[in-house]
């Protein structure tokens, strides 16, 4: 039997290319089987989070409460690309579009000056989607997404509103790096509870919403534009409500709201 | 066949990785917030350490000694992808909650440290029983960590609600210590020393002792 060195050059070369390999095929093998599951997933996970942030899903389910499927329920929306400069619809593939991707591309964003960014997230896509929801020919929901900075990384979310324009519809992040039990308690449902229903614009129409510790009178007209804020977070609240005024201003999706009320 | 019994069961509380090699401490801080996604963290860690062994093995005796560690490093982290890759598929949201620790089972110590130290020397049946006894072994561990931190913490199991929350209206205050990565030192520390008082050969010696003062005298 002839004397087989292991550790001669030959050896060296030949086991880590068959290693390499076999090691490649194995995993380009598995990435591209599972591609199609996966992207369905992301997918379904998305419309998860649009549903849930527009109040028609409930947190943790993933049928309503007549039955009706994710996909069913959104398949009654529409998703529509926007030009947040001008607020008007740009036609593009929005099942391929991510505004979040865009962002980081210097040709399809803009950079925000330090005054400009109040949320904190550095560039902005000059693209977005809006997701739309009418009944009887009414528009009923509204829902933006919406990200900005907290207290340990950015906050990705989605703002629904009601079907004026004006009034908040609900909240949610689908993603946050924030302390659990203190800012962390975005996900809180209870929380989230608080807002529907708040206002968004002042009488000038500008972006108002607040997140107080000590509520104004109910009824006052402060009150309108008010959310309690969360004990012991003040980062991420303000984080929050610095989002909420962004995206919801004339940076963000002001100019295309506005469109949206005045024509309907 | 004690030897095969033997490889199979003596990690599991005789030479636990965790609790008495100390390796693998990284993850079993990360991801035993709650049950759900411990469990997949472990049957994760079962296949890679499982099926690295059983690779590392099989080629063992072709692998050359320069670069056994790179080869071995190959073999786990393309089986973690594979798994990572899987996760995303069929458990999308748990692959989430998962985030980077399924990809950081790479860097696990126990799989590396087993590949290593026993599939290097061994034939690849016995390996995959030490594959196998060592990541239950380190189950073992995270399950019971995680037996404490999400009831306590959480009020919940596998999110089930077990202990009714002040904020939803129960009675349970919950221990938000819990919930927070150093809560999982603590807890493994007491299970070392409860395996330790329990199995008293696990207790190290003294590096050291301290020696009598014979000159008391001098010291006042």
């Amino acid at each position: 039997m002839a004397e087989f060195n292991k550790d001669s050059l030959g050896n060296v070369l030949f086991i880590a290319i068959a290693v390499c390999l076999v090691c490649s095929i194995v995993v380009s093998t598995a990435a591209v089987v599972l591609r199609p599951m996966q992207k369905e997933n992301q997918e379904l996970d998305q419309k998860q989070n649009i549903l849930r942030a527009a109040g028609l899903l409930p947190v943790g389910a993933t049928v309503d409460a007549d039955g009706r499927t994710v996909d069913e329920l959104f398949a009654e929306f529409e998703v529509r690309a926007v030009d947040l400069d001008t607020g008007e619809y740009v036609d593009i593939d929005v099942a391929e579009y991510d505004p979040v991707k865009a962002a980081k591309i210097p040709s399809e964003s803009r950079d925000l000056s330090n005054n400009e960014d109040i949320a904190t997230i550095g560039r902005r896509e000059n693209v977005s989607l809006v997701y739309l929801r009418k009944e009887d020919g009414k528009l009923d929901k509204v829902v933006i997404p919406v990200r900005g900075y907290g207290l340990w990384g950015t906050l990705l979310g989605y703002l629904a509103l009601d079907g004026d324009v004006e009034t908040i519809s609900g909240l949610g992040f689908y993603f946050h790096k924030e302390t659990p039990g203190l800012g962390g308690e975005v996900d809180n449902p209870n929380w989230k509870a608080l807002w529907p229903g708040v206002a968004l614009y002042d009488d000038s129409g500008e972006p108002a919403v607040r997140l107080v510790k000590v509520r104004s009178p109910e009824g006052s007209s402060a009150s309108r534009y008010e959310v309690d804020a969360l004990s012991g977070a003040t980062l991420t609240t303000r984080g929050v409500e610095n989002l909420v005024r962004f995206w919801t201003g004339d940076l963000g999706f002001g100019p295309y709201l506005n469109n949206l009320r005045t024509t309907g | 066949m004690s030897t095969t019994k033997e490889v199979l069961v003596d990690p599991i509380f005789n030479n636990n990785p965790i609790a008495l090699q100390v390796l693998g401490i990284c993850s079993a801080l990360a991801v035993t917030i709650n049950m759900s996604t411990t469990l997949v963290m472990c049957a994760a860690v079962i296949f890679v350490t499982t099926m690295s062994n059983v690779a590392v093995s099989v080629v063992r005796n072709r692998i050359p000694t320069s670069i056994r560690i790179i080869v071995q490093m190959t073999i786990i982290a393309s089986l973690v992808i594979v798994v990572d890759q899987v996760l995303q598929a069929v458990a999308y949201d748990i692959s989430k909650s998962l985030s980077v620790f399924v990809g950081l089972i790479i860097t696990n110590c126990i799989v590396m440290g087993r590949a290593e130290a026993f599939a290097m020397q061994n034939g690849p049946y016995l390996s995959a029983l030490d594959g196998l006894g060592n990541a239950l072994g380190y189950s073992v561990i995270l399950i019971g960590v995680a037996l404490i931190r999400e009831p306590f913490g959480a009020g919940t199991l596998l999110g089930f609600e077990i202990l009714p929350k002040v904020t939803e209206g129960g009675w349970y205050v919950p221990n938000g210590m819990l919930l927070l990565s150093p809560s999982a030192f603590f807890i493994i520390g007491l299970f070392i020393w409860a395996i330790r008082a329990w199995k008293t050969e696990q207790v190290e010696e003294a590096e050291y002792e301290i020696a009598p003062n014979l000159q008391y005298k001098e010291a006042m």
